[in-house]
């Protein structure tokens, strides 16, 4: 199938890329197929073999392309209610450390490296806190203060009060493929 | 679809598939047999669970900047009275991935995922003017990495 012209960027990013494959990205982002052999499936619906479309997955998941597969719950919607950012002042000489030592923490489900802003924002290490209920978020926080000795840390606790959107990145349209 | 209507099967299958899928030919059956139940059991949980939106993704979980795409995290300070309207603007952009309200005079915080990386000036830039108020823009700058895994 050879409908539009590629976009330009899309064809300058992966010059090897072929059509297939470029289908097949669009396709997986959209979710693996719920079927007993979903690879089968994808590769029915872009004109590769079963074989072929596995080695492109397990191929994207050496480059790093594809990070895992897996799932990725709505957390609102399975009861976690209490969603907290909590960004943290560093001296920028200490950041990678205790990023390292968060993100090793069993409630930190995302730790990140981020720029300043100041005046307003002088915050630049940011880490998410899941709980069903903001006193066990404000708990597990506290331990971790206390485990990790970052009473002399200057830190802020942003919890969410509305998702106004919650879906996935959508990196490559079905538009480019 | 809430909580209380996942059974303890469901959530010993959400759990599981939290920490990825095996690149097999019949994945599901592979899960389904640790878990001790049958597959098409097992593909109807999951078809329910996508279908009733307890899932905000299930598949690959994509590498933005590997793919050539931008990703970036970035906040505005919302006047109370002007929230709906900016909300609303900038969730028009179909680059915004996540949009939360949080409790900080920076109120509205929102992640970017662009199919190539230049598009994320170019959409911040569209968000100032569509809103009339400045952007915070706070891209990733290293990346600790966690165990994604939340119990449920």
């Amino acid at each position: 199938m050879s409908t539009a012209t590629p976009l330009s960027l899309e064809a300058d990013r992966s010059p090897g890329e072929s059509d297939a494959h470029r289908r097949l990205r669009a396709l997986l982002e959209q979710g693996l197929p719920i079927t007993s052999q979903p690879w089968a499936t994808l590769a029915e619906q872009v004109g590769m073999t079963e074989e072929e479309v596995m080695a492109c997955v397990r191929r994207w998941q050496a480059e790093g392309m594809i990070k895992r597969l897996g799932l990725v719950v709505r957390h609102r919607r399975l009861g976690l209610q209490a969603n907290a950012m909590v960004v943290w002042n560093v001296p920028d000489e200490r950041v990678a450390l205790m990023g390292h030592r968060l993100a090793r923490e069993a409630a930190v489900t995302l730790c990140y490296r981020r720029p300043r802003r100041l005046p307003d924002w002088p915050y630049n290490l940011f880490c998410m806190i899941h709980g069903a209920r903001r006193e066990r978020v404000l708990a597990e926080l506290a331990a971790i203060v206390e485990r990790l000795g970052l009473d002399d840390l200057e830190h802020r606790v942003l919890f969410s009060t509305h998702a106004y959107r919650q879906c996935g990145g959508r990196y490559a349209r079905e538009g480019a493929a | 679809m809430n909580l209380d209507d996942l059974d303890g099967v469901d959530r010993h299958l959400i759990n599981r598939l939290q920490d990825g899928l095996p690149l097999e030919e019949r994945p599901y059956a592979a899960v389904a047999e640790e878990l001790g139940i049958a597959e098409d059991d097992l593909l109807g949980r999951l078809a329910r669970l996508r279908e009733g939106g307890m899932l905000s993704r299930f598949g690959p979980m994509y590498h933005a900047e590997r793919l050539g795409g931008g990703l970036t995290l970035a906040a505005l300070a919302v006047p109370e009275a002007d929230f709906d309207r900016v909300t609303e603007a900038v969730n028009a952009f179909p680059e915004v991935a996540h949009n939360y309200r949080r409790e900080h005079e920076l109120n509205m915080w929102f992640v970017l995922a662009t199919e190539a990386a230049g598009r994320v000036a170019e959409v911040l830039d569209e968000i100032e003017s569509a809103t009339g108020l400045p952007v915070f823009n706070m891209p990733k700058e290293e990346e600790f990495h966690v165990r994604l895994h939340l119990p449920i």
